[in-house]
């Protein structure tokens, strides 16, 4: 009996049915493949023989890296834990004046990169900084006479990264609050526990999942960040392997740096899938009541209120004010022809970068939603593991094997044919565009999915049955059905291809300049007035998506009118 | 008679559970059949597999003497030139209702045409005021109607509806029912549609085909397939009936009713007697005394009665503390509660079934 029904299956489901290479699946393929081609090269270099630079490293710098990095990572955690948490529960379960605002303002420092914090305080708090020099003046001190905390420091790289990240924690600690039933909180106040308590011991646990996640993307920015610890002399991994490709020379010696520095990185996905495996809450109630809305008065509602506005305050207001009143000051050389030559390049490599990452997502998930072969699966799970490589790996795990490429048609042409092809992909935008892909095609890919996922499978079949092909469903059916997610993907590749720093750095082609870059080379010499211009630009580009985010979240609650 | 839709012998798993299992089933010219069986039986699966949006594991799926379907051969959804028509009504909501009907009008055919098929498809179904909304606009009858008209604008020749009715107010879902019934019948499109309910499929079907468990239990039209059940599952599953159970004894089986006629089965066999509640006759308590010998009756106690407006339950109970039986009468006058009565049971309405070993 059992011998046959096991017969049946085993042949109603052959194998070759579940891994079958259809032209979407092979496409996921090629996918996963572009973007674990990086990973794997600097993984391969593990491999290669160290070499004398490698040794001078190891012996000289490597142990810092690593300090630096762990205390980077320590700081900005607690950090955006306290910042993040804390604000989420004061603006979803309190009431305070200002709430409202905050409520979406919290979002407004993703919207400033890291680097740009960095060199407003740097330029404010400097010995020659308005700050001190109104000190000097006020109280008559001369350079010895006082003492001034050191901003450019690995205390103000960490408060900088601090600054800009906390709001991942904040969103969806704050979308875990406003899941949370209500009930189970009131339960919670019935058995006697008073708010505090109810916070610590029954929302802050059933949010933990969330708070791990957004701690997760924190900690990814912090490992990613390099024009912060660059301007700050503190030496990471992002720097050191940058000093070690331009300044030593040594590419191998770089990618076992970019090596050890995807070790810390698996760490952090690792530690995030391990703390939502371990704890998958599921709310037994489905009643959602409006929230409770503890009323804070008095010196609690201003305590409530600073605790919300210091981020936004420090991590936004100031910053962007500083940014705004520099390039006013400069404005003569916002006005040029080399500035609207710095918009151009960004936004054709940003709008190119996005229109080719939510093309890819597309087919990605749409062949995920059709196939159903495992492969496609897979693929795409691959896929979508690129962001949290840090884009200084990304540049050194491509321009290794596109070099290598260059060097063997090159040689192949010269020897065959006596023609010199030189740099066909390294140095190029093409190579430029493919390290994007591959650090931001997960942030196209999961939009389009999660916006996919919500067309009911039976329009599909309704559109096949009244006769369109796969292509026409997808172009006809769920292309203008998902028309808004496929503009929200695109900004949000757009925004942060702007933003991206250090594979920019790397792998642009000569005399090719972004804003993001001219910003870093302006910085770098000091001229931090002069960087505001372009660093302005992308922060006002960057508000974008922000309100857009900051809208959708204030929909998530169910069975609450929208605010 | 050529048949529309022919699926043979049609078996399909998923990860290794076997959601249909050897199934065979035809769709003649102009026929509407229905596929009926509590959820999760595999009608819906077997639908799909017929509109080739699972392909076949194992057997043949043959539309209009073209094999559509079979094992390692498999005819995409868009070339079956079938209609599909879902409980959830599927419009595109970015499409107004015109466009939405036209949707599946061939690309070549100039656009003029196109909307004169679709327009001419929602007069038919009494919407030619509706071309320009948009479906979230409309009534939840509007929308099934559009979905009706949109499955039907490319003419297909075998139609698969897939609860196609549920979604509806019971009071609307009467009249849906019919209009749809006869635009079908209009055109003489092969219909083949799934429902759980089984009022639904006898008012529908000129053929009904009952499935549990991925098999074919059953099929015939439905006055034979309620009036001659091939067992309990099948005369459950069309009403609520009376369940009790006896030992065949000398070609008969004994019941609080009298002796029910079991020939056929084997003797000092256990046996379920299934009866349904309008087979249960109440006539005057005097003992008629020579009444017909064939019939089976008895006296019983009224316990209670209630008018459900076109006809009454009444619960009886031939012995104290004994099982209450369920009668249905027509009528608002049943019997008072306490009353006593003479019931009569109606044996084309009660069945005898070997009792299923467990």
């Amino acid at each position: 009996m059992t011998t046959v029904g096991d017969t049946i299956r085993t042949a109603l489901t052959p194998a070759s049915r579940r891994f079958r290479l259809n032209r979407w699946g092979l496409f996921a393929l090629l996918a996963a493949g572009m973007v674990a081609v990086p990973v794997l090269v600097v993984f391969s270099f593990v491999f290669v023989p160290a070499t004398d630079v490698w040794h001078h490293l190891a012996s000289t710098v490597l142990t810092r890296y690593v300090v630096n990095t762990l205390w980077l990572v320590g700081g900005v955690s607690i950090a955006t834990l306290i910042t993040g948490v804390g604000a989420a529960w004061l603006v979803t379960m309190c009431r305070f004046p200002g709430r409202r605002v905050f409520e979406w303002a919290l979002l407004l420092p993703m919207a400033v990169p890291a680097y740009a914090v960095a060199y407003t305080y740097a330029g404010m708090l400097d010995f020659a900084g308005p700050v001190q020099t109104f000190l000097r003046d006020l109280f008559g001190w001369s350079r010895h006479d006082y003492w001034f905390p050191e901003v450019r420091s690995l205390g103000g790289a960490f408060m900088m990264l601090g600054l800009v990240t906390y709001p991942y924690v904040y969103m969806l600690t704050r979308a875990a609050f406003l899941e949370q039933s209500v009930c189970v909180l009131e339960v919670s106040r019935t058995l006697g526990r008073g708010p505090w308590n109810c916070f610590l011991r029954v929302a802050l646990p059933l949010a933990r999942p969330a708070i791990a996640t957004g701690l997760a993307l924190v900690l990814m920015e912090t490992l990613s960040d390099f024009g912060t610890v660059q301007h700050f002399a503190v030496d990471t991994f992002t720097t050191g392997i940058f000093r070690t490709w331009f300044g030593l020379g040594d590419p191998a010696a770089a990618a076992q740096l970019a090596a050890i520095l995807m070790v810390f990185v698996f760490a952090v996905l690792f530690m995030e899938r391990w703390s939502r495996c371990a704890a998958r809450y599921h709310h037994t109630t489905t009643r959602y009541r409006p929230l409770p809305g503890y009323q804070l008065r008095s010196w609690r509602a201003l305590l409530a209120a600073s605790f919300c506005l210091a981020p936004i305050l420090f991590g936004f207001l100031l910053p962007a004010g500083v940014l705004l009143v520099w390039a006013i000051e400069t404005s003569d050389t916002i006005f040029t022809r080399d500035f609207v030559n710095l918009a151009w390049h960004t936004v054709l490599l940003a709008g190119s970068a996005a229109i080719i990452a939510v093309a890819i997502a597309v087919i990605l998930a749409y062949g995920n939603r059709m196939g159903g072969s495992r492969l496609t699966t897979i693929g795409s799970r691959i896929a979508s593991i690129g962001y949290a490589v840090p884009g200084s790996v990304i540049a050194v795990g491509v321009l290794l094997p596109f070099a290598w490429i260059d060097n063997s048609v090159d040689a192949w042409m010269y020897d065959t044919f006596g023609i010199s092809t030189g740099l066909l992909l390294s140095g190029t935008i093409v190579a430029l565009l493919f390290a994007y892909l591959v650090r931001f095609l997960a942030i196209s890919f999961n939009t389009v999915e999660a916006s996919l996922a919500k067309v009911t499978p039976n329009m599909d079949s309704a559109a096949r049955t009244l006769g369109a092909r796969p292509l026409k469903t997808l172009l006809s059916v769920h292309a203008p059905m998902m028309w808004g997610s496929l503009l929200t993907a695109g900004l949000l590749v757009f925004v942060d291809v702007m933003k991206e720093l250090p594979a920019t750095l790397i792998m642009r082609p000569f005399d090719f300049n972004t804003l993001a870059v001219r910003t870093y080379e302006l910085a770098s010499d000091e001229q931090l007035a002069e960087a505001a211009g372009p660093a302005l630009a992308i922060v006002m580009v960057g508000i974008i998506p922000v309100v857009l985010l900051s809208a959708a979240i204030a929909r998530t609650r169910p069975g609450q009118p929208p605010a | 008679m050529v048949s529309s839709l022919s699926l043979e012998n049609i078996t399909h798993a998923f990860d290794g559970e076997i959601a249909v299992d050897d199934v065979s089933l035809r769709v003649d010219r102009g026929e509407v059949v229905c596929l009926v069986g509590p959820s999760g039986c595999g009608k819906s699966t077997t639908l799909r597999i017929a509109a080739g949006l699972e392909e076949v594991q194992r057997g043949r799926v043959v539309i209009n003497d073209r094999v559509v379907g079979d094992d390692g051969h498999h005819v995409p959804p868009e070339l079956r030139g079938v209609g599909l028509v879902f409980q959830d009504y599927a419009l595109f909501p970015h499409l107004r209702v015109l466009e939405n009907v036209a949707f599946g009008l061939a690309d070549d055919r100039p656009g003029r045409e196109r909307r004169a098929v679709a327009r001419e498809m929602l007069d038919r179904v009494g919407l030619g005021h509706l071309v320009e909304a948009f479906p979230h606009t409309l009534s939840g009858g509007e929308q099934q109607r559009v979905a009706l008209a949109r499955a039907l604008a490319p003419k297909p020749s075998l139609m698969l509806m897939d609860e196609p009715f549920s979604g509806l107010d019971i009071g609307l879902r009467d009249r849906i029912r019919d209009d749809t019934l006869s635009l079908l019948k209009e055109l003489g499109t092969a219909t083949l549609l799934v429902t759980h309910n089984p009022e639904e499929a006898m008012r529908m079907a000129d053929r009904i085909a009952l499935m549990r468990d991925g098999r074919l239990v059953q099929e015939g039209p439905p006055d034979r397939v309620y009036s001659y059940p091939n067992g309990p599952f099948c005369c459950t599953f069309f009403s609520h009936v009376n369940e009790l159970e006896g030992v065949v004894e000398s070609k008969s089986v004994k019941t609080p009713f009298g002796a029910l006629d079991a020939r056929g089965l084997a003797e000092g066999s256990t046996v379920n007697v299934l009866v349904r509640p309008e087979a249960i006759h109440l006539g005057d308590a005097a003992p008629s005394g020579s009444g017909p010998q064939d019939t089976v009756s008895t006296t019983a106690t009224v316990v209670e009665s209630r008018v459900l407006g076109p006809y009454s339950l009444v619960y009886l109970r031939t012995e104290p503390e004994g099982p209450v039986f369920e009668a249905r009468l027509s009528g608002t006058r049943p019997p008072e509660s306490g009353s006593q009565c003479r019931i009569t049971l109606d044996p084309s309405q009660t069945f005898v079934f070997p009792a299923v070993s467990s």
